[in-house]
């Protein structure tokens, strides 16, 4: 301990924005901040890039939402006991994929296997719900080109889907790396950034179902 | 934190892993109550859309400062952003990114909302075209 005693006192005491030497890892006197946070920072600037994409697909379904073209209004083609349970889906999803990095920090094979199934059988019955609603409104004739608003609603939400789908895929791969290879430090991030993406999902889910749907079932 | 020589350990990094168990029931524990208060706050955002108690033009906004909320909820219960040293930057990376999405919604909504406005109504432009 007595390296740790003379890195305090050789720490710059006039560094602007601290109060005493900051000895956090990252910030200069603690050193380099770990792989895993490098990475998990690394994905988090992935995931506030595609944010973006999704406040661009957002911003042109606010402007367009109005635009019917003659065709259904969005109060009447949206199914609030729908939303609702595909709400219910992803969030139990997200639940189960936190008990999942409970599990993985447990290195328990099983509990983790099994919090992956869980989160990906909730994951799977919020496709099937939204491809069941999307192969409706198809059947109805109010597909994504009837006007649009149904083009903006189709862009936003079926964008949101196929990164769920994506997700679901990646799922499998990590249910399958666990298995094959173990805990390994590298798998492990692969983990932490797929857990990251699934939240982030759950996130633009709820500005979905709260500004599109039911924003939209009282307009 | 403790201070130690951090050069040589790159290979155990894995700080917060493998601890003790009380400390997993503590992440249970914030996963927990993070389900119960998105669910909290799923479950007013659908009231607030099916109630009449709430003055009609109030609504979008009470939903989409509950979509906030929940929001918010999410990244600190379930993404773990929090204020530790080890998080500022991923803070600041957010606040940026904020920043663009505010840009790209308002700014789009703003400007197509006054070109509607400008714009002369449908029937008088077939008029002119005669």
């Amino acid at each position: 301990m007595s390296t740790a005693d003379s890195t305090i006192t050789i720490a710059d005491p006039f560094r602007l924005g601290h109060r005493g030497p900051n000895l956090a890892r990252g910030h200069g006197g603690g050193g380099p901040a770990t792989k895993r946070v490098v990475v998990g920072y690394g994905f988090w600037l992935f995931l506030l890039t595609d944010i973006i994409i999704f406040a661009c697909l957002f911003a042109s379904y606010a402007v367009l939402a109005q635009a019917t073209a003659g065709g259904p209004t969005a109060k009447q083609i949206f199914d609030t006991d729908r939303v609702a349970w595909e709400t219910a889906c992803l969030l139990a999803s997200s639940f189960c994929c936190g008990l999942a990095t409970i599990a993985v920090a447990k290195r328990d094979q099983f509990l983790t296997q099994l919090a992956l199934l869980a989160t990906g059988l909730t994951g799977l019955a919020f496709i099937l719900l939204e491809s069941s609603e999307f192969a409706a409104l198809n059947a109805q004739g109010y597909g994504p080109s009837r006007s649009a608003f149904l083009t903006g609603f189709f862009t936003l939400v079926g964008c949101h889907g196929v990164h769920v789908t994506a997700g679901l895929l990646w799922l499998g791969t990590m249910m399958a790396q666990f298995y094959a290879k173990g805990f390994r430090p590298d798998i492990g991030r692969r983990f932490l950034c797929f857990s990251m993406f699934w939240h982030f999902l759950d996130v633009v889910w709820v500005a979905i179902f709260s500004l599109v749907y039911l924003v939209g079932t009282r307009l | 934190m403790t201070a130690h020589a951090h050069g040589d350990d790159l290979e155990h990094e894995e700080d917060d892993r493998g601890g003790a168990s009380d400390e997993h029931m503590a992440h249970l524990g914030t996963y927990a109550l993070g389900l119960v208060l998105a669910t909290g706050l799923t479950i007013a955002s659908f009231w607030v859309a099916k109630t009449h108690l709430i003055y009609d033009p109030g609504v979008p906004m009470a939903l989409a400062t509950l979509a906030v909320a929940q929001m918010g909820i999410h990244l600190v219960f379930f993404l773990h952003l929090t204020t530790a040293p080890d998080n500022t930057n991923n803070i600041l990376a957010l606040a940026f990114g904020l920043l663009i999405v505010g840009l790209v919604i308002f700014g789009s909504v703003w400007i197509m909302d006054h070109l509607n406005h400008n714009m002369m109504p449908m029937q008088q432009i077939m008029q002119m075209q005669r």
